[in-house]
């Protein structure tokens, strides 16, 4: 029984609740500020990303470090057994650098069709939108931490000491690793939904992307000398993944020389024989670099975003 | 009165595309075709509403109605203008469109108040709420695949309503669950209502906003056409209707038909409960129509009391002036004052030829102590 007049109940007054401004195009700050104030939400996506992935499956979250796996025992199959590059602990080499593209791959490949996919969410529910691509980011950085603890685990069951000096530049690494995949997986998203093709593309640029960045052969071993030659260096490292795996590769696999295993033995440049400061100021700079990126791809999406009521 | 919602010169177009390329091959061989045409779904739209105002926004199909509520919500931008808003917002646009099918009703929850803009603790306090106003208990751990379509909307219904916003936007979502639920959602828009938190909600049931709207405005393809009082609201709502109606069919449609005059023979509408009123209808009519004369009758509180039979009184109207009489033997309605629209309709009852809304008011004096509406001279005795 409701009782038939019930007193007003007391409210806080909004006269002084903040005036939120809706209109035509938010401005950067204004967009990234909406975007730091839906922390929460973005954590609340990446859960159910990954309970969604795995509802289900008896192995569940081990199925992440399945196929990362199963790449790392193909590739070492390739290049040290049946091609026989020559690389000592290559598994390490190879793990150092598979751990930073595998979260690039992942966030991309999974960020692009996800406004098209929640297409649903997008029409109905207000929220800033790049936050659907940023939790498959967010996902791929759980999956990436993971294997980074299993690669720590590998390292203390060969007996293979990490460079402990360099470990203080993994920190930059990582955040111009992050702001580039973001950046990345922000702007395929938007633009996914005008051409749906660009989902089809991206598999194929993906792998050529791969074999751009050196995580299966040594850039220092097989093309650096080529490539210096023809004054084209430089091209090769406007790819920022390529940084980013050098110094993963410096941290962990250590050496810049090594002798072949094969037989007869010879000297190998493995990695580049820069210094410790040339590592900090390539990667801070790539940092400062990624965080202009991410907001080009910022207002890049700010654009994209009017217009998906119609292209969804 | 603080102004929760700020609604400045807003206009929304749409680009509506006639042939859409969206893959790159298509894209690459035809670049200029495809064209595209501009659709304006809202033309300059002011209103503001203040802090605790109920606010029904009306409309036909295709009138802007939900295009105004999704800019108001954040889901589209506007073309121009701005909206401005005091306080926190929960929309009920589409029940449950940001559930996860894979996951449980309590992770979905979670989920659904994050995307709602409430942080974990938030829902954290009132989760035994939601379940509760949802009647979910034993459900609350399955799969939301698993839900029926009924379990579904009263979980987001849930969860939209629980977590305390200061605006609360309804669109047209009181038409699902059963008849009891619906019951529940109108009892908790009333508890919102004498809690002081603001409104707004689109319709297309008249009934419903003068049930509980305070105010209301009309619009029409994109444009706002009346702002004010739910009756002024209505009444403007119902000629547009009558108006496009009249338009669209103004082939079959019967020559010009207006709607004069209401006349008393005293001149008075004042009547006794219990005692009769007989009235006049005066009505001009360009040509021979037969159709079926209407009336209703409204308290002044929006509650529809009767409405005669649209297919129950033929009329055969002459070109020129005819008079339709009304008689009304020992109305049994209690005091106040009730508002008579009248109209002619089709003869199968689909096609309102003409309307008058509100052409008069009856006043009703009554003497005895029954309550309500209406006097049912109950006898009641021991047995």
């Amino acid at each position: 029984m409701t009782d038939p007049t019930p007193a007003r109940v007391e409210r806080r007054s909004l006269e002084r609740a903040p005036v939120r401004v809706m209109s035509a195009r938010a401005n950067l700050p204004t967009r990234l500020r909406n975007l730091a104030s839906r922390r929460e939400l973005l954590s609340g996506l990446i859960k159910s990303d990954i309970k969604i992935k795995y509802k289900g499956s008896v192995l569940g979250l081990f199925w992440s470090m399945l196929a990362p796996a199963f790449t790392l025992a193909i590739y070492f199959m390739v290049f040290s057994v049946v091609l026989k590059n020559g690389y000592p602990n290559f598994v390490i080499y190879l793990f150092s650098g598979l751990v930073v593209w595998n979260l690039f791959m992942n966030a991309v490949s999974g960020a692009t069709g996800v406004i098209v996919d929640r297409a649903g969410l997008v029409k109905k529910v207000s929220f800033p939108r790049e936050i659907l691509a940023l939790s498959n980011v967010g996902a791929a950085v759980i999956y990436f931490l993971i294997q980074l603890f299993v690669l720590c685990l590998l390292l203390l069951v060969v007996g293979h000491a990490p460079a402990w000096g360099f470990l203080w530049i993994l920190p930059f690494s990582f955040a111009a690793l992050y702001l580039l995949t973001a950046s990345v997986a922000i702007v395929m998203s938007a633009v996914t939904v005008y051409l749906r093709d660009v989902r089809h593309l991206m598999d194929v640029l993906l792998q050529l992307w791969f074999w751009l960045t050196p995580v299966v052969y040594s850039y220092e071993h097989t093309i650096a000398a080529a490539l210096h030659r023809h004054g084209f260096a430089w091209l090769y490292f406007l790819n920022p993944v390529t940084l980013i795996v050098l110094t993963f590769q410096r941290v962990f696999y250590v050496s810049q020389t090594v002798l072949s295993t094969t037989a007869p033995h010879p000297v190998i440049h493995v990695l580049p024989t820069w210094p410790m400061s040339t590592y900090f100021y390539l990667n801070a700079g790539l940092v400062g670099i990624m965080a202009v990126l991410f907001l080009i791809a910022e207002s890049i999406f700010g654009r994209l975003e009017g217009n998906f009521e119609s292209e969804l | 009165m603080t102004t929760v919602i700020d609604v400045r010169h807003v206009s929304k177009q749409f680009k509506i595309h006639h042939e859409r390329h969206q893959s790159l091959k298509e894209r690459l061989l035809h670049p200029r075709a495809g064209s595209t045409e501009l659709f304006n779904a809202l033309t300059d739209v002011n209103f503001t509403v203040g802090d605790g105002e109920t606010v029904g926004i009306l409309g036909q199909n295709g009138s802007g109605k939900s295009t105004l509520l999704k800019c108001i919500c954040g889901v589209l931008q506007p073309t121009t203008g701005e909206i401005r808003l005091r306080g926190n917002l929960a929309a009920l646009l589409e029940l449950g469109a940001g559930f996860q099918h894979e996951l449980s009703g309590r992770d979905n929850v979670y989920l659904y108040g994050s995307i709602l803009g409430f942080s974990h603790r938030m829902v954290d306090g009132i989760f035994d709420d939601i379940v509760a106003f949802s009647e979910l208990d034993q459900f609350i751990d399955t799969q939301v695949k698993f839900y029926s379509s009924g379990m579904y909307v009263r979980l987001a219904f849930a969860v939209a309503v629980n977590v305390d916003p200061d605006i609360l936007v309804v669109d047209e979502v009181l038409a699902v669950g059963d008849e009891r639920f619906q019951a529940k959602c109108l009892d908790r828009i009333s508890r919102f209502q004498q809690e002081g938190r603001t409104i707004l909600l689109v319709t297309h049931s008249a009934d419903t906003v003068k049930a509980i709207c305070d105010s209301a405005i009309v619009l029409e393809s994109g444009q706002l056409i009346a702002n004010g009082s739910v009756q002024d609201a209505l009444r403007v709502f119902r000629e547009h209707l009558l108006d496009d109606v009249t338009e669209r069919e103004r082939a079959d449609a019967p020559p010009g038909i207006s709607i004069d005059a209401l006349t008393t023979p005293s001149g008075s509408f004042d009547v006794r409960s219990g005692g009769g009123l007989h009235f006049d209808v005066d009505i001009t009519a360009e040509g021979a129509v037969s159709g079926n004369f209407v009336m209703e009758v409204f308290t002044r509180g929006g509650m529809l009391v009767s409405r005669s039979d649209p297919k129950g009184a033929p009329v055969n109207l002459k070109p020129g002036h005819n008079r339709v009489g009304v008689d009304l033997a020992e109305l049994p309605l209690l005091d106040g004052v009730y508002d008579v629209n009248v109209g002619v309709v089709d003869p199968m009852g689909n096609t309102v030829y003409a309307w008058r809304e509100q052409a008069a008011a009856i006043q009703v004096l009554y003497d005895g102590r029954e309550g309500g509406i209406v006097e049912l001279g109950a006898a009641i005795r021991q047995a």
